[in-house]
């Protein structure tokens, strides 16, 4: 797998101005120039960056920096905020997300997202994963059971709730509520998988399952996740963004983030002076 | 898959649609009972009606001078009784929030806020009218003092319960006992949100009939003896509605009206008082 | 900030406001206490045959309080039927459907249905919606005046009218409540549902699926309220003891007999049967009242129990 690299981005460090027309032919997702407004105020600055497919890029940042902003804008999950608008592109295979014409439907069924706290329905785990399926129109109960299963067992949680499909989602921990939500996130088929802090809100042992569940993800999906905790970042990723105060400041390879950053703001980050 | 989605929009935007039908829906009712109230009420509007005491079907000049007299003495009553009991009882509710006592007497006022107002006046014909064999305004005031109570009760807990703790903090540490701090600082800081549930609670019990009609009863003539059965506007509108005189349905519109109107201006004064009270208080 | 040891004027502080509040807990007891007092004669003259006769006849001394049951039960229900989509319509319009601004008008316009009293709704029914259902009555196609649900002469009184008025009276109430549930469905709910492709219209049944309980809650509170109804109903429905299934039927509601002909209760025995049906009103009431505020107490708890986290919270200006 070929990681590409912005053509620019070599020559100097990223800077927010830059208006680089050509989108790499491998990333899944291309951003450029993305401003994103909260009614009058600005929150998003000149965001330019290319997200490889099949690769896990992390996005870290001090709170309140717009990263969470920035991930829910690829699958325009912000528009149910009102006053609350985007303006430049965001490209997913190509198409711009933000063009008039955008099925916004059909955009987050190929995007799936996990949140901060997850948040199953309060029916059973079966009724769960199978919610995407069935609003997409599937009836057919063979096919059903087949692709709840088929979820279940990607998301690492089939062996633990196989003997209660049908018991109540709120009844499984914290950690395997997660697992659950990525299950229905993944039963609908996505290309990209969206996660905003997946495990922030749990013990370490489900925050390292998960970890380990994003590794056997990315052989399939293309993941963009969002951590305060660099370690994880650091343990997960292929590629990092740090973003600060709504800007991109330096995005490339995990290992040159961490251990040889160009900005030193980002240093300063990344060895914990702040944030 | 994009038919499906394009059917499953068509199928939100529909439903979306009859939700704002509906209240457009309930909008019909409301409109078309101001519009008739206002057309058939206010017409009917005349000195005589504020004046006069109702006369013999096929007078002219009848009014409901005495109904309108009988109501404000049996809102009066109502409040004499309702609003000491009700705010000493939300005081109890919101110095022992959690004492089981409380919670029972919580849940009996949520009982009563649900009892149908006709029930309620069968309980005071037994306790007031039938002892004396005699309808009274009192017995009214009784009737409509009890529809009042959990009003009184819950919106006075609430907002005892909204006064910040360091005001009773500062009173206890000046060295006051519990009864001086709460009723010379607790409850005069929530008094504007106790006023208007009071308010509240007389622009409900105005607009009752039914448990007036074999309490308060009626009464034709001027009255304001409390001992007696005295004249309300809902009773008389209902009298007067049920006949087969017009003249009586014009008056019954008037009455509406004027029922009408003393309910928005118990409503709004009480919006009026919280805002003016909570000015003075909070500087 | 409490005293280890209550001080005599805190014992006497608690007393003192514990009789007034203990007021209220007697009230509701004196309300079944008295009423079943005052139906003694009734209970024991005629026992559980009072509830199954279907004639009332209190000149020759016949007390059957069935037609009664039927009316109330009867027509709160239709008011139920009428109202719900209503009211749940609102509650959804008004807390997820309308523009900012139109929802504290919108709110106030709602509640402004509950402040109209009893009798007004009633002057309104009598001279207005009465002559409105006649003429519906009138139109209706022979086809249909054959089968039980329409048979009848096009009096305009009657059960239609009684249940679209209650159904109006009602509104306000169930709409208000499933209103404040909707409010409180977390909005992580409603996120999961639209980030996995779900229309709008896809993400409201999410949030009612999750306030299901509240909500049936919030729809029996107004089912009580239509039980109760006394002045609207009676002016509209005929006072007529009789159980049809008819819509163009009068009949009568146990409300409304109570208001009807309580000053007309000649003798004891007739007054007792009177207030045996009040009595039986304060415990159906009773009932759906607790249920329904069983099922919404219930409801909030599981609320407060899983505090929303919405991402919103990012938002920081540049």
């Amino acid at each position: 797998m070929t990681i590409t690299m912005d053509p620019l981005r070599s020559e100097r460090p990223a800077r927010p101005q830059e208006k680089a027309m050509t989108t790499s032919t491998a990333s899944k997702i291309s951003v450029r120039d993305f401003n994103f407004y909260y009614g009058p105020s600005k929150v998003l600055h000149g965001i330019t960056l290319d997200v490889p497919a099949q690769q896990v890029t992390a996005l870290i940042g001090p709170s309140g920096c717009g990263k969470s902003t920035f991930i829910r804008s690829i699958n325009r999950m912000n528009d149910i905020i009102p006053d609350a608008h985007g303006e430049g592109l965001i490209e997913i295979d190509g198409k711009n997300v933000y063009a008039p014409d955008t099925d916004t439907v059909e955009l987050r069924r190929s995007v799936g997202m996990v949140f901060q706290k997850s948040n199953p329905f309060p029916k059973s785990i079966f009724d769960n994963i199978a919610y995407g399926l069935r609003i997409g129109g599937m009836r057919n109960k063979r096919e059903l059971n087949e692709l709840v299963e088929k979820s279940l067992v990607r998301a690492a949680l089939w062996d633990e709730v196989k003997d209660r499909l049908h018991g109540p989602a709120m009844a499984l921990s914290g950690g395997q509520q997660q697992r659950l939500c990525i299950a229905r996130a993944l039963a609908v088929n996505p290309e990209i998988l969206l996660m905003d802090e997946p495990a922030s809100a749990l013990d370490p042992i489900a925050t390292t399952k998960i970890e380990e569940l994003i590794y056997e993800l990315k052989d399939r999906y293309t993941i963009v996740i969002v951590t305060h905790n660099m370690q994880q970042a650091a343990r997960v990723s292929d590629r990092t963004a740090f973003f600060m105060l709504g800007k991109l400041v330096e995005y490339g390879e995990t290992r040159d983030i961490f251990m040889n950053p160009k900005e030193k703001i980002t240093e300063d980050y990344v060895t914990g002076r702040f944030g | 898959m994009t038919s499906n989605a394009r059917r499953r929009k068509i199928i939100s935007r529909i439903a979306e649609t009859c939700c704002a039908l509906a209240v457009l829906i309930a909008l019909v009712p409301l409109v078309m009972i101001f519009f008739y109230v206002i057309k058939e009420g206010f017409g009917s509007l005349n000195l005589a009606f504020f004046t006069n005491t109702p006369k013999p079907v096929g007078e002219v000049g009848g009014g409901m001078a005495n109904a309108i007299v009988g109501t404000l003495i049996l809102i009066g009553l109502a409040a004499l009784f309702a609003v000491p009991v009700g705010v000493i009882c939300g005081v109890h509710l919101s110095e022992y929030p959690d004492s089981r006592f409380s919670a029972i007497v919580r849940f009996a006022a949520d009982v009563l806020n649900g009892v149908p107002s006709i029930v309620v006046g069968i309980f005071a014909y037994g306790l007031v009218v039938l002892p004396v064999k005699r309808f009274s305004a009192i017995a009214g005031g009784v009737a409509l003092g009890f529809l009042m109570l959990p009003i009184v009760v819950r919106s006075t807990e609430e907002l005892l319960r909204l006064v910040p703790s360091g005001l009773r903090e500062g009173a206890l540490a000046l060295g006051a006992t519990r009864s001086r701090a709460v009723f010379t600082v607790i409850i005069p800081a929530a008094l504007p949100g106790i006023l208007t549930g009071i308010l509240v609670a007389l622009a409900r019990v105005a607009g009752e009939t039914a448990p007036l009609l074999f309490t308060s009863f009626n009464n034709q003539f001027w009255s304001t003896n409390i001992a007696q059965p005295i004249a309300s506007l809902t009773v008389q509108v209902f009298t007067y509605a049920i006949s087969p005189y017009d003249d009586w349905h014009r008056q019954a519109w008037a009455g509406a009206f004027l029922l009408v109107m003393i309910i928005l201006t118990l409503s709004i004064v009480a919006r009026l008082a919280v805002r003016r009270l909570e000015r003075m208080n909070r500087p | 900030m409490s005293n280890a040891r209550p001080s005599a004027d805190d014992r006497k502080f608690r007393i003192g406001t514990g009789i007034f509040a203990a007021v209220v807990l007697l009230i509701v007891i004196g309300i079944g206490v008295e009423l079943t007092r005052q139906s003694l004669l009734s209970i024991q003259k005629f026992g559980m045959s009072f509830w199954k006769g279907t004639t009332w006849d209190p000149v020759a001394g016949e007390f059957g309080a069935l037609p009664f049951i039927w009316g109330t039960l009867y027509s709160g229900l239709l008011a139920l039927l009428l109202s719900t989509p209503i009211a749940l319509g609102i509650a959804i319009y008004v807390s997820e459907l309308s523009p900012r601004l139109l929802r504290q008008p919108l709110t106030y316009l709602t509640e402004l249905l509950a402040a109209i009293p009893s009798i007004v709704y009633g002057l309104w029914g009598v001279f207005v919606l009465v002559p409105i259902v006649r003429k519906i009555e009138l139109w209706t196609p022979d086809v249909l005046r054959k089968t039980p649900l329409f048979k009848g002469p096009p009096l305009g009184v009657g059960m239609l009218a009684a249940a679209l008025i209650l159904a109006v009276m009602v509104i306000p109430f169930s709409s208000s409540v499933a209103r404040e549930i909707l409010k409180n469905v977390p909005a992580a709910q409603r996120e999961a549902a639209y980030a996995l492709g779900a229309t709008r219209w896809e993400a409201i049944k999410v949030a009612m699926g999750y306030g299901k309980t509240g909500i049936i809650g919030a729809v029996m509170l107004g089912f009580g309220r239509a039980l109760g109804e006394t002045m609207a109903v009676t002016m509209v429905i005929g006072n007529s003891p009789q159980v049809s299934a008819s819509l163009f039927a009068p009949q009568y509601t146990m409300a409304a007999v109570i208001a009807n002909e309580f000053t007309e209760a000649a003798d004891e025995l007739y007054l007792h049967a009177l207030i045996e049906i009040g009595l039986l009103l304060f415990v159906i009431t009773i009932i759906v009242n607790i249920v329904s505020r069983l099922l919404i107490w219930s409801m909030k708890k599981r609320v407060v129990r899983r505090v929303p986290v919405a991402p919103v919270a990012e938002a920081q200006p540049a």
